[in-house]
């Protein structure tokens, strides 16, 4: 009997190059349902890399807005305060001077690192025929660390420059460029506001052009021009980044009492001064855009879903369109088996084919966005591979189930029934 | 070649059972050229449906070149088909989206025949039915009778046992009726075993032998005296 050598189980061999050829002459010859479905599932993916790499972006930003900066950082600025306290009246000036930050100094040895002051002033800065308006600000030499400033050439302000109270002064990388063109400017002089400084150090900042137009000087210096004073505007204090955040929370706190008590401020007075604290504000910008991550990739999913139902329902239908096919297919021969794995593999190669290409296109976007978003909290929006390629393999394997529930009832259809289908 | 005995077939309509075929016996011997006849409702699709094995007989046994037919899983019934029967319809039933040469070869893909040697058959075949220019169109670009060509090619293209044309000439007009009536008689002729349901009377008796089918029950079976159809073409 011939029939005995029949292949036991009348399976379609996926490595078959014959099965693959019947497969591509049916993709072939209806391309607009090849497309169709193709087109859902790579939209599918576009759509979830390129959400889910925005989500990445939007992190980027959040990041970013801090890296230039330590983090490990109190700012403590004056202001006026809102009740009388001790017999103080009400909307008093609080104003800092020296003797504040030695008795900081003196008072946290447990959590400070170092801690600067910081005065602000404004005005024209010259180099022979060159001159601009810029920033310059009077700190101490442990002020590098909170601005991270990089020194490029010379060196950055010392304690003995401060002891001196030396004419000294460090300037911004955009400083140099506009006033001394094409030449160093280490070593020469230029005129702060009347006062002669020397160049000492030359410096950039990953925050940007704003920074890089700054000049710093000794803050004696400053106070000597000024009528030598001992006033100070900010102060700038540096914690050990080892006590963590709940150290520089309760840091935070005790600071707040000491300054209260010493410049005698209401204890629930808002307004004698403010404390920035940057691990802080880190924090909860970390907890915001882990949110926006959450939701981001909660969308995502859903574009996920919305994919494979979109694959599914394309299955469905067509199967149903080849329902006759089907029936005509059995008729000749096929079997249920040889039915499910055409199916099947063709819904696969498709989802496969266009989830890949749908996942390329996505990636190659984003790594071509880079900052062009950046005005809308995107930067260098981007994807690990895993997670995309993780989407895509979950697409495809839903887009063969999706092909593979239709099919078998298409395979479980009665030839006759197939065929009387119009 | 073909045997059945007893055969009964009820098909459940809601509530009620329609019992179509009531106890059929019938025996179809290699090389014979039978028509099958019968008035609408009278059961020969169902007749031709269960030899087909597109359909299960409910009791009776039916034997196909000596192998009992009977409790086919539904890929063995698929590969019992490949190999045994060799279709026709009256719809033609090609697939629409490939060419003459590939419908033809399509029964030879089941049969796991390598790509070329199926080529080479679908070629060989479609000559046989006078179509060999016609390999590389697909159906819309084919005239009723030319399709019906193609058909009978891919039904003969898999070398079966058995031939079965469920109204062959039902969408044909009578011109083109007669040349497929011909083309069916000249593969008679070289000794393969056809079955045709019709229920029109001339093209019956271009066949050697008329079974007539009423209420389930065959109440005739002559030999005829064959009308050659190449007379009309």
């Amino acid at each position: 009997m011939r029939i005995r050598k029949w292949n036991k189980l009348g399976r379609i061999n996926m490595f078959n190059r014959d099965n693959w050829k019947e497969i591509f002459e049916t993709i072939e010859k209806n391309k607009l349902r090849t497309f169709l479905s193709g087109f859902t599932v790579a939209l599918g993916i576009l759509i979830f890399v390129v959400l889910y790499g925005f989500g990445n972006g939007l992190i980027n930003t959040f990041n970013e807005f801090f890296e230039d900066d330590a983090t490990n950082t109190f700012f403590v600025f004056p202001g006026r305060t809102s009740m009388p306290y001790k017999g103080y009246k009400s909307n008093r000036q609080i104003e800092f001077d020296n003797s504040d930050l030695a008795d900081i100094e003196e008072s946290f040895p447990l959590f400070l690192e170092y801690v600067s002051p910081r005065v602000d002033r404004s005005g024209m800065v010259k180099y022979k025929n060159e001159s601009n308006n810029y920033t310059t600000r009077g700190v101490s030499e442990s002020y590098q660390f909170a601005e991270k400033t990089i020194i490029m050439q010379g060196r950055y302000l010392n304690q003995e420059d401060i002891k001196e109270k030396a004419k000294y002064a460090v300037i911004g990388r955009l400083v140099e460029q506009d006033l001394f063109k094409s030449e160093s400017a280490l070593g020469k002089y230029i005129d702060i506001t009347g006062s002669a400084f020397k160049v000492i150090g030359v410096f950039q900042d990953d925050a940007g052009d704003d920074e890089e137009r700054r000049i710093y000087i000794p803050y004696t210096t400053r106070q000597l021009i000024e009528k030598n004073t001992d006033k100070i505007n900010q102060i700038v204090i540096g914690f050990k980044p080892e006590i963590g955040y709940t150290g520089a929370m309760a840091f935070e706190r005790q600071l707040g009492n000491f300054i209260r008590e010493k410049k005698y401020i209401d204890p629930n007075d808002q307004r004698g001064f403010f404390i920035r604290n940057v691990a802080d504000q880190l924090k909860q910008n970390q907890q915001f855009a882990g949110v926006l991550q959450i939701i981001v990739a909660f969308v995502a999913f859903g574009t996920i879903i919305a994919g494979i139902i979109g694959i599914s329902n394309i299955m469905v239908f067509v199967v149903k369109e080849r329902t006759k096919e089907i029936g005509i297919r059995k008729a000749l021969g096929a079997t249920p088996k040889a039915v499910i794995s055409t199916i099947l593999l063709e819904s696969v190669f498709i989802t496969t084919v266009s989830g890949v290409v749908g996942m390329i296109i996505g990636v190659a976007m984003l790594s071509s966005l880079g900052e062009t978003l950046k005005d809308y909290f995107i930067t260098n929006p981007f994807i690990n591979m895993g997670t995309a390629i993780f989407a895509t393999i979950v697409l495809i394997l839903f887009g063969g189930l999706a092909g593979y529930i239709p099919a078998r009832r298409a395979a479980r259809i009665k030839p006759i029934v197939a065929l009387r289908d119009e | 070649m073909i045997e059945i005995k007893d055969l009964h077939k009820s098909y459940k309509m809601g509530s009620n059972s329609l019992h179509v075929l009531k106890g059929i016996n019938f025996k179809v011997e290699a090389g014979e050229l039978v028509a099958i006849m019968g008035s609408s409702g009278s059961g020969k699709s169902t007749l031709l449906n269960i030899l087909g094995m597109l359909d299960e007989l409910d009791e009776g046994t039916y034997t196909l070149d000596g192998v009992p037919i009977k409790n086919l899983s539904e890929t063995k019934a698929a590969q019992y088909r490949n190999k045994f029967l060799g279709f026709i319809f009256q719809s033609f039933n090609l697939i629409n989206y490939k060419s003459a040469a590939e419908n033809v070869a399509l029964p030879l893909y089941y049969q796991k025949v390598p790509r070329k040697e199926r080529q080479e058959k679908a070629l060989q075949y479609l000559d046989k039915v006078g179509l060999k220019p016609w390999a590389s169109h697909h159906p819309s670009e084919l005239s009723g009778g030319q399709k019906q060509r193609v058909a009978i090619a891919r039904a003969m293209a898999a070398e079966p046992k058995v031939l079965l044309a469920d109204e062959p000439t039902g969408a044909l007009d009578s011109k083109t009726s007669y040349e497929v009536m011909d083309l069916i008689q000249k593969i008679n002729d070289e000794g393969n075993t056809i079955l045709v349901v019709t229920h029109e009377e001339d093209i019956a008796h271009m066949c050697k032998r008329i079974v007539h089918l009423k209420d389930g029950v065959i109440v005739e079976d002559k030999k005829v005296e064959q009308v050659r159809a190449d007379q009309y073409v």
